[in-house]
């Protein structure tokens, strides 16, 4: 494979075909990816947009800025977009798509077909759901609490619901194929314990929406069901209990929060190893915290409900199991960090993304632990301490991991390379918008401030004016990659097959990869993340 | 009165020191574990920064010590947390026995109280300094929660269920009565407030305006105005059970199971009676669902409540709510 390094290889996927056809029709897990990276920007955009509004209207505390029902309906529009259809297929549809045949030494995923498959399925999903919040839009919160969203809400929950209930068919499948090329389709030599860490947060992440997302299907269409044909399974009135709605969501609903983190943790321990240019420290405890966050993950939901009026030994159970989830995610921070000790540390964008990572992770970690002591939690449930606690996560955790490794696959990916200081301008940006925008929310949760608040007391306006001008460098942050990564796929540079000098099979391959990725079959001889010796195929320089 | 910039709320409970006490804890350790691993990500990655492009730096593939002692010494500090928090949850669940009861119901979007002597307000609350009050709470729509920030308390209150929450005030003043759950278009304007004023003064709010009517003495009207009495008899003549002396027991049902008679069963009872009859009895009794609302029910459950203060029977079971648990001693 002797090229020139300047230019683009001879024959790639992408050059398999330029017409509508060839993309619509592809079944190949690179394409699919494409497909899915160009959908979620879109829905990433618009969620974005919402966000906007929500912090244009909280400028002011009188909420003189539009009215209450365009309010509501901007921050469930800003949760629905953001959680089902962006931060959920992120990493996995993405990066998970393209990555993993080529992680494992295999053509494709088991499934290809099933693979377009479930983009389309996402494609209905997200269009029901964007028709139902354009036309009279949606006013339930993301959660959908009953009675609310059953009996009194005036919108358009059944046709939003249809739409999540159908999307949660693409998470199914795309989670099915994930578990199945695991298993079935690893080159030959490559052992459970030489896989990257990249795909073991997969092969977590996978079990979670294939065993989770069923549940969320059936609740949001039983909500569904109850507003259009009256049966009563959460109205009281008609004999139904609201807080079995709680149960059957949350049940769901917080094992998805690692449907979004553990595949960014994924990531970040490919970076982490690779820009330290040494082995990850503690390979199999970090593989196995995966698992272990998956499992206990299932066994944390009620903790939402503590102020709802449940027994209070209940209560007890799942405050400890909360706090036992955090032991695994502490785990994989002080690997990471221990990874850097004696290395050999390199400051390029993606590892600026880690950096950020697991600053911002960690303390949307920590502030969970308030969350998990139930008598704090009295106090912080339902203020913008929570919001803050969860944005440093899905933001400062699974965003900021989506971006680090879109950076540090990209030349894979696009075979071209990014302008760097384009890259660490914008990834300072996003650190510094991000935390303008969220601290402040943890000190108005404190302060007592409720969430999915039109107006506010005029004590809190300082603090929501700090969190606005944040949300504006935040945006700024966000379209300088925007711009530069869609810019470096025409004018980039040619990266060469392995710029980073970086070890794992989808960098032995050329950049961009062929249809079906290995000229022949790789076979593994060494364990994973060998950074004492140097890759076979030289960087280029 | 509060600083322009505050970083704390102000406690004006007996629970707010306690509850600030442990987010404090929790903040310091917390605290010193980010720091240090902030410190210790920043100190790695300018002490070991790449010099060169040949840097091969020589393995270290973990260590089983270090892994041991970063998975346990944050479980134990863990289990501190969570062994706090849950003393003060069990504390925040139980009103201790003297406190006076106020019911509240949530409704889109104002807060409907009423005080055991009668008196009714809306989205204010008058409460006397150092007295403690237990708050039982339902909803006539949607969830609501109630919650003061100053009192660091918050519960949901829920259609069809009584939840009980307490406090006591520990501070005169006013302070922020929010609700944290969302409930529609109004959710943010559902606010209020609760005023914490000197008991002698507290009696002089108490007795203006006109003289009300307490829960037990206007449940036991509407008992006779919806015609229960001519079912339910003092004596066991009546088509339905006694209802003397049963609340706070418990009641042996058709099916052979025990229920005990809270204030939830009395409500199932008037609104389904059918769902859970008592053992002996025909499930004939009509629905009351759409004749009575939620302030009408409370005080049925009220009255109920009351007709055991004259059999001769052991006082109520502490863990069944109450809505008009102070009413019941005068």
């Amino acid at each position: 494979m002797s090229r020139e390094p300047r230019s683009l290889p001879a024959e790639h996927y992408l050059k398999a075909g330029w017409d509508l056809k060839s993309w619509l029709l592809t079944t190949d897990h690179k394409r699919i990816g494409l497909l899915y990276l160009v959908s979620i920007t879109l829905m990433f955009a618009i969620g974005s947009l919402y966000a906007g509004i929500v912090r244009f209207n909280l400028l002011v505390p009188d909420g003189s800025q539009m009215s209450a029902e365009a309010y509501n309906k901007a921050f469930t529009g800003h949760g629905v977009v953001m959680v089902f259809f962006f931060l959920i297929p992120s990493i996995p549809a993405t990066l998970g798509n393209f990555l993993i045949p080529l992680m494992i030494g295999a053509k494709d995923l088991a499934f290809p077909r099933i693979n377009l498959l479930s983009w389309y399925i996402y494609l209905v999903g997200a269009a029901l759901t964007m028709w139902a919040l354009l036309t009279g839009g949606l006013e339930t919160g993301w959660t959908f609490y009953t009675p609310y969203s059953t009996v009194f809400a005036e919108s358009n929950v059944e046709l939003a619901a249809i739409g999540i209930f159908v999307a949660g068919f693409s998470s199914i499948l795309t989670g099915l194929n994930f578990i199945v090329t695991i298993h079935k389709m690893r080159a030959p030599g490559l052992s459970w314990f030489r896989l990257p860490l990249f795909v073991w947060a997969h092969y977590a992440t996978s079990i979670i929406q294939v065993l989770g997302t069923p549940v969320i299907a059936i609740t949001i269409l039983l909500v569904a069901l109850e507003r259009i044909f009256h049966f009563g399974f959460f109205d009281p009135n008609r004999g139904g209990d609201p807080i079995l709605f709680q149960h059957l969501f949350w049940f769901y609903s917080h094992p998805a929060v690692y449907i979004m983190i553990l595949p960014s943790m994924g990531v970040i321990s490919e970076i982490v190893t690779c820009f330290s240019r040494k082995r990850i420290f503690g390979y199999s405890f970090i593989a196995m915290s995966s698992l272990a966050i998956a499992a206990i993950g299932f066994l944390v939901w009620a903790h939402h409900l503590f102020v709802s009026g449940m027994a209070v030994y209940a209560a007890m159970v799942f405050s400890a199991l909360s706090f036992l989830v955090a032991v695994p995610s502490a785990i994989k921070t002080f690997n990471w960090t221990a990874t850097l000790y004696r290395g050999s540390v390199k400051w390029d964008t993606p590892m600026i993304y880690v950096f950020c990572f697991i600053g911002l992770f960690l303390i949307g970690g920590l502030t969970g632990l308030f969350l998990a002591s139930l008598g704090v939690d009295v106090h912080l449930t339902d203020t913008y301490f929570v919001v803050a606690h969860f944005h440093y996560i899905m933001v400062g955790g699974a965003i900021m991991g989506y971006l680090g490794g879109l950076h540090f696959w990209w030349p894979k990916i696009t075979g071209r390379q990014y302008v760097e200081a384009w890259g660490k301008v914008s990834s300072l940006l996003v650190f510094v918008g991000f935390n303008l925008t969220f601290f402040p929310q943890f000190v108005l949760g404190y302060l007592g401030m409720p969430r999915r608040y039109h107006a506010y007391p005029e004590e809190f306006q300082i603090l929501n004016v700090l969190s606005t001008a944040g949300a504006t460098i935040l945006g700024f942050g966000y379209l300088f990659p925007f711009s530069y990564l869609t810019h470096s796929v025409f004018r980039g540079e040619p990266a060469g097959d392995n710029p980073w000098g970086a070890k794992g099979l989808e960098w032995t391959t050329q950049s961009p990869p062929t249809t079906h990725n290995f000229d022949e079959v790789p076979v593994v001889t060494e364990e994973p993340y060998d950074y004492a010796s140097p890759p076979k195929e030289a960087a280029r320089v | 009165m509060s600083p322009a910039f505050p970083l704390a709320p102000e406690r004006a409970s007996s629970v707010a020191g306690e509850v600030d006490a442990l987010f404090l804890f929790i903040l310091g350790v917390t605290g010193l574990v980010a720091l240090g691993i902030w410190i210790a990500l920043f100190y790695f990655a300018i002490r070991y920064r790449r010099r060169s492009d040949d840097e091969r730096p020589a393995e270290i593939h973990g260590s089983l010590a270090l892994e041991l002692a970063w998975t346990v010494i944050p479980f134990l500090l863990m289990i501190a947390m969570f062994a706090w928090g849950a003393k003060l949850f069990f504390h925040l669940h139980r009103p201790p026995d003297d406190a006076m009861s106020v019911s509240v119901v949530g409704k889109r979007w104002m807060w409907k109280l009423q005080h055991p002597t009668g008196q009714r307000e809306i989205n204010e609350l008058h409460v006397p300094v150092g007295r403690a009050v237990k708050l039982v709470l339902t909803s006539e729509d949607a969830i609501h929660s109630f919650f003061v920030p100053a009192f660091r308390i918050k519960k949901d209150a829920v259609p069809g269920r009584y939840n009980i929450a307490w406090f006591r005030a520990t501070k005169t003043g006013s302070f922020h009565l929010f609700c944290a759950e969302y409930c529609g278009t109004q959710h943010s304007r559902m606010i209020g407030r609760v005023v914490v004023m000197e008991p002698e003064e507290y009696q002089v709010w108490l007795a203006g305006g006109r003289a009300p009517e307490s829960p037990v003495l206007a449940g036991e009207k509407l008992f006779s105005e919806l015609n229960c009495i001519t079912c339910h008899r003092p004596d066991d003549a009546g088509r339905g059970p006694v209802l003397d002396g049963i609340f706070g027991r418990p009641v042996r049902l058709a099916g052979g199971e025990r229920v005990l008679a809270d204030a939830a069963y009395v409500r199932e009872s008037i609104l389904s009676p059918a769902a859970r009859v008592t053992a002996g009895y025909q499930p004939v009794m009509p629905t009351y669902q759409g004749q009575v609302n939620e302030e009408q029910l409370i005080a049925l459950i009220a009255y109920i409540e009351s007709l055991q203060v004259q059999s001769a029977g052991a006082p109520a079971g502490r863990a069944s709510p109450s809505p008009a648990k102070g009413a019941r001693s005068r």
